[in-house]
C-alpha cells in the first residue's frame, strides 16, 4: 500500500529524488547518484558522480557524459538494488538504451516513464507495459491534436520526397535530432535512391548507434567544405541548429524537411520555415499516452514534461487518481527544440 | 472538393507569385467551368454563407470524439486555427466513403453549404457527420472553413486575374476588371465562360479596380521632402476615416461599390439619389464618410465606428439615416464622359472633377456649413507652401477627426492595386504609452502555440489595470523569447489565458483614447499595437491612467 507520507520519489531543485535508496531519477543538477532514463540533454547532466543506465545505452551515454564519466549498466529488466530499493530498467522505446525506470520499495511499486514511444522503431527495443502502483509519465504531446500516422507512410513520403528532389537535382536536408530521430530515419531511408551523408553531430551518434549492433544503411560524413555533396542526390540529415547557418549553403540547391510531432500543427510548420514537415516522433501521442497509463495498472498517475495539467485533468476526468507534478519543466513551446542554441535534443 | 483542396495547399505552401499564379492556372484550367466559377467567388472573397456557427461545429467534434469541451478548447488554444484543430481531433476518414469519387467545389458548395441554408440543426448535422467520414484531414481544414463562411486564400486578386488572363489570352489588366464587382457573389458556369471569352462586352456597372496608396515611412519634413522632392509636383488632401468607394453612373444606373467591390447602394440610399444627377458616364473615386446628425449647427465628422453602422446593412432604417446621415467625398474622376481618364495625369482629373462636383467640402467643415442634405463633394485640397508647412497642416488631423495627409504626384496616372511611388499616405504619429504585459493568450497561424496575444495594463494608484489587448507587433525572435517568460512568469492558468507576474513593458501605439463604462479602467483606446519591447524598462516606469486621461 502506498504510504501517505513519505513517497517512494519526491520533486527537490536537483530533480526527482529516492531518499530511501538516495539516488535521483534523470536529475537536473549534478548529484552523486543518477539513474538514466536516456542519454537526451534534458534527462542526462555530465558531472554527477555516478550513472545507471541500461546496457544498449551506455556507448550513447559514454559520447554525452565524456570518457572519465563513471557509468554503471544492468541489462532490461535486471534487477538491481540501490540501498535497499530495487531499481530495475525496462524498454521505453524511445531512443536507443532509452528506460524506464522501475522502482519497488516495501511492497510499493513506482515507474518514471522517461521519455517513450509505443510506435515502432528498428533502431530500439520496443516499449514493455511494467505494471505498478504510481506511475510518472511525459506528456509531451499530451493533447487529442497528436495522432501519429503510420510510421511506414510516413517512411513512404519521405522516400518519394528524396527521390522527387534527386530527379530535379536538388539535395535533400532532413533536419531530426541527432541523438534517436536520425538513426531511426536513417533505418527508414531506401539507399537505392542515392548516398545517404550526416552533419558530424549526427554520425558521432551514428557511430554509437552501431557500436551497440543497430543495423542502420551506409552513412558517410559530410566532408569539410564539400561543394555539391552527392551531386545533388544526396540525403543530408543534421541537427536544426543548422539551419540558417552557411553549412547548408555547401549542399547547392537544396530542398530542407524537418521531421518532428510538432509538424503536425500547420503554424508551427509555416513558422519553420521549410519545404516539407513529416510528422515522426520518438515521444508517444495523446492515444499512446492513454494506452500506457492503462497497459501500466498504476492506480496514481503523476504527469510531467509537457502537457502536464491537461493530461492529467483528462485523466482525472476518466476517473483516475492523477496530478501533474510540477518539475522545473514548465512546460513545452510548441518548438522548443528550434530556438535554442544546443537543439538537437528532444524536448 | 479534392482538386480545390489541392489548390488551396499548394498556394498555401509558396510565398512565390509565380508559383501562386502557376498553381492557379493549373487549376482553371483542369476544373469545370461550375468549379472554376465556384473557385473564382472563394478565391476574390465573395461573401461566404455561413450554416454552420463554429460553435456548433466544437460541440459536434466533442460529441463525435467523445472528448470534453474544455480540451477541444484547449486543443484550439494549443492549434490556433479551429478549422485545423477540429480536423485534427476527429478520427481518420472511412476508407469506403474516402474511396468514393470526390465532389467537386461547386457541388461541396450546392449540398453541403447553400443546401443547409434553413435546414433543421439535425440535419445539418447528419451532412457534417457524413461529410467528415469522407474527408482526410487536409480536405476537411478547407471544408470547415467553407461551412463557417471563414475561408481566406492567401492570393491576391491580381495573381488569380493573372491566371485568368493567361488562359483566356487577355491583358491581364482586362481581366482585373471583369473580376471586378464579382465579390458579391453570383459567378456561375456560364459567367465563367464570359469571363473567359474575348468578345464579352464590359458590364456597365463595373467599378475600376482601386489604385491603393502606400504608407510613407519618412515623417519628419525633411526626410519626406528628400523623399519625394519638389512639393510643386504634389497634391496633398485630408487622409478620410471613412470607407473607400467608387461611385459609377452609367446608362440609367448609379451604383456604389465599396473596396471589398460590395454593392452597397443599400446601405446609402440618399448618396444613390445623390449620384444619380451626375452625368451619365461619370465614375468617382472618393470616401464615404458619416456626418453628424443634420439637426442644428455645423456639420462633423462622425468616424468609422458610426460608419460601419450603416455599411454592410440591406435595408438602414430611419433613424439610423436621421443619426448617421453620409455624404461622399470625392477625390478622383476615373471616367468623364463614358471616356476611361485613368491614364490622364492627376493634375488634368482634378480639375474635371472640380467642374463635376462644384461643392468642396472644406466649406462645410471649415466654416461651420450649413447642416446640408447628405450629398457629394470634393475633397479639399491642404494647402502648404512648404513641407514644414505642409507637417505643421498635419498636426490638425487629430482635432479634425481625420487620419493624416495623402500626398499624390500630379502627374500620376491612376494605378491598379498598390504600387509604391505615387500615391502615400502620410499618417500621424499615434499616441503612445508604455504598458505592462499582464494576461498572455497563445497566437494563430504563424504564431500558434506561442503566447503572442497579449493584454496590457497602466498603473491606477498601486495597482495595474488593463487597457488594452494587443497583438504582438513583434519579431518571431522576440515572441519566442517572450513566450519563454510568459512560461516562467506564470501566476494562474484560465484555459488559455496565462496571468503573469508583472515584469515585462511594452511600448503601446494607439490613434485615440475614449471614455467607456464598459471597460475597468473607464476609458478604451483605439486601434491599440505594440511598438516595441521595452526591454530597458521595469513596470515601475510604465504609464498611468492619468497619463491617458490627459489624451482624451
Ligand atoms: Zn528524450
Ligand atoms: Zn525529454
Amino acid at each position: 500500500m502506498p504510504s501517505p507520507s513519505s513517497p517512494l520519489l519526491e520533486v527537490t531543485s536537483a530533480g526527482l529524488y529516492c531518499a530511501a535508496g538516495d539516488f535521483f531519477v534523470d536529475p537536473w543538477r549534478r548529484v552523486e547518484r543518477a539513474v538514466i532514463t536516456h542519454a537526451h540533454a534534458d534527462h542526462a547532466r555530465s558531472g554527477c558522480g555516478r550513472y545507471l543506465c541500461a546496457s544498449p545505452g551506455k556507448p550513447v551515454l559514454r559520447t554525452r557524459m565524456g570518457g572519465n564519466a563513471v557509468i554503471d549498466t544492468v541489462r532490461y529488466g535486471e534487477p538491481t538494488t540501490i540501498n535497499g530499493v530495487t531499481v530495475s530498467l525496462h524498454p521505453a522505446g524511445h531512443v536507443l538504451g532509452s528506460a524506464q525506470v522501475r522502482l519497488e520499495h516495501k511492497g510499493e511499486t513506482w515507474v518514471v516513464t522517461g521519455d517513450y514511444k509505443l510506435a515502432a522503431d528498428p533502431t530500439c527495443a520496443p516499449f514493455e507495459p511494467v505494471a505498478c502502483d504510481v506511475f510518472i509519465t511525459e506528456s509531451t504531446f499530451g493533447l487529442p491534436v497528436y495522432r501519429w500516422p503510420d510510421p511506414a507512410s510516413v517512411a513512404a513520403e519521405i522516400n518519394a520526397w528524396w527521390l522527387a528532389n534527386r530527379d530535379a537535382g536538388r539535395t535533400s536536408v532532413i533536419l531530426a535530432y541527432a541523438l534517436g530521430k536520425a538513426q531511426r530515419i536513417a533505418a527508414l531511408l531506401d539507399p537505392a535512391i542515392g548516398p545517404i551523408v550526416a552533419h558530424g553531430a549526427v554520425m558521432k551518434l551514428v557511430e554509437a548507434y552501431r557500436a551497440s549492433g543497430v543495423k542502420l544503411p551506409p552513412i558517410d560524413r559530410v566532408p569539410p567544405r564539400a561543394r555539391r555533396v552527392g551531386g545533388g542526390r544526396a540525403l543530408v540529415i543534421a541537427p536544426p541548429s543548422v539551419l540558417g547557418t552557411p553549412w547548408l549553403k555547401m549542399f547547392g540547391e537544396s530542398s530542407i524537411a524537418v521531421a518532428s510531432g510538432w509538424m503536425t500543427v500547420r503554424g508551427v510548420r509555416r513558422r519553420r520555415n521549410v519545404a516539407a514537415g513529416f510528422v515522426i516522433s520518438d515521444h508517444a501521442d495523446f492515444p499512446g499516452l492513454l494506452e500506457a497509463v492503462r497497459a501500466s495498472g498504476a492506480g496514481r498517475v503523476l504527469v510531467t514534461h509537457g502537457f502536464a495539467d491537461v493530461l492529467a485533468r483528462y485523466l482525472r476526468e476518466r476517473g483516475l487518481d492523477a496530478a501533474p507534478l510540477v518539475t522545473r519543466f514548465t512546460g513545452e513551446a510548441a518548438d522548443g527544440a528550434d530556438d535554442g542554441a544546443a537543439d538537437d535534443e528532444e524536448p | 472538393m479534392q482538386d480545390f483542396t489541392d489548390l488551396y495547399w499548394r498556394l498555401d505552401g509558396t510565398t512565390k507569385t509565380q508559383e501562386k499564379v502557376t498553381a492557379l492556372a493549373d487549376f482553371f484550367a483542369a476544373a469545370t467551368a461550375a468549379d472554376a466559377a465556384a473557385a473564382v467567388g472563394v478565391l476574390c472573397g465573395a461573401r461566404q454563407l455561413r450554416v454552420v456557427s463554429t460553435r456548433q461545429l466544437r460541440q459536434w467534434v466533442a460529441e463525435e470524439t467523445g472528448l470534453p469541451d474544455w480540451l477541444v478548447e484547449d486543443s484550439y488554444a494549443h492549434v490556433g486555427d479551429l478549422a485545423e484543430t477540429l480536423a485534427l481531433l476527429l478520427p481518420e476518414a472511412d476508407p469506403a466513403a474516402a474511396a468514393l469519387p470526390s465532389p467537386g467545389l461547386a457541388e461541396t458548395l450546392a449540398t453541403t453549404i447553400h443546401g443547409l441554408r434553413g435546414a433543421s440543426d439535425d440535419r445539418k448535422r447528419e451532412v457534417v457527420t457524413a461529410t467528415w467520414r469522407r474527408l482526410a484531414p487536409r480536405e476537411r481544414i478547407v471544408w470547415h472553413k467553407l461551412v463557417t463562411g471563414g475561408l481566406r486564400v492567401g492570393v491576391s486578386r491580381t495573381l488569380v486575374a493573372r491566371a485568368l488572363a493567361g488562359l483566356a489570352g487577355l491583358e491581364p489588366a482586362v481581366m482585373t476588371h471583369r473580376l471586378m464587382g464579382l465579390a458579391g457573389g453570383g459567378l456561375d458556369a456560364e459567367g465563367f465562360g464570359k469571363l473567359l471569352d474575348p468578345e464579352t462586352a464590359a458590364d456597365d456597372r463595373r467599378p475600376y479596380p482601386f489604385f491603393l496608396a502606400s504608407p510613407l515611412e519618412e515623417t519628419e519634413p525633411a526626410t519626406v521632402a528628400t523623399a519625394l522632392g519638389d512639393l510643386a509636383d504634389w497634391q496633398a488632401e485630408w487622409k478620410w476615416d471613412g470607407m473607400r468607394a467608387q461611385i459609377v453612373r452609367r446608362g440609367d444606373d448609379a451604383t456604389i461599390w465599396s473596396r471589398g467591390e460590395e454593392l452597397v447602394n443599400e446601405a446609402f440610399p440618399e448618396l444613390v439619389a445623390a449620384a444619380e444627377a451626375l452625368p451619365a458616364g461619370t465614375v468617382l473615386d472618393g470616401e464615404l464618410l458619416a456626418v453628424s446628425a443634420a439637426e442644428a449647427g455645423p456639420l462633423t465628422l462622425l468616424g468609422f465606428a458610426a460608419l460601419s453602422k450603416r455599411a454592410g446593412r440591406r435595408r438602414v432604417p430611419k433613424k439610423i439615416l436621421a443619426e448617421i446621415p453620409s455624404v461622399f467625398v470625392a477625390y478622383d474622376l476615373l471616367e468623364q464622359a463614358g471616356e476611361d481618364l485613368r491614364s490622364r495625369p492627376l493634375a488634368e482629373r482634378r480639375q474635371r472633377l472640380e467642374t463635376l462636383v462644384p461643392d468642396c467640402f472644406a466649406a462645410v467643415l471649415d466654416r461651420g456649413g450649413e447642416a446640408a442634405a447628405p450629398r457629394l463633394f470634393t475633397s479639399p485640397l491642404v494647402d502648404g507652401d512648404s513641407w514644414a508647412a505642409l507637417a505643421a497642416r498635419r498636426q490638425e488631423s487629430r482635432a479634425r477627426g481625420v487620419e493624416g495627409l495623402m500626398l499624390k504626384r500630379r502627374s500620376s496616372p491612376y494605378r491598379t492595386g498598390r504600387v509604391r511611388g505615387d500615391w502615400w499616405k502620410w499618417k500621424i504619429e499615434p499616441l503612445e504609452i508604455d504598458a505592462v504585459l499582464l494576461y498572455a493568450q497563445a497566437g494563430h497561424g504563424r504564431r500558434a502555440g506561442l503566447h503572442s496575444d497579449y493584454t496590457l495594463g497602466v498603473w491606477d494608484g498601486e495597482r495595474l489595470v488593463t487597457i488594452a489587448k494587443a497583438y504582438s507587433g513583434l519579431d518571431d525572435a522576440e515572441i519566442v523569447e517572450i513566450d519563454r517568460i510568459v512560461r516562467a512568469t506564470t501566476l494562474e492558468r484560465h484555459g488559455p489565458v496565462r496571468i503573469c507576474e508583472p515584469t515585462l513593458v511594452m511600448q503601446l501605439a494607439f490613434e485615440g483614447v475614449s471614455a467607456s463604462k464598459r471597460h475597468k479602467a473607464g476609458l478604451a483606446v483605439r486601434f491599440p499595437r505594440i511598438v516595441r519591447w521595452r526591454r530597458d524598462k521595469t513596470p515601475a516606469d510604465a504609464g498611468t491612467l492619468d497619463d491617458l486621461r490627459r489624451m482624451l
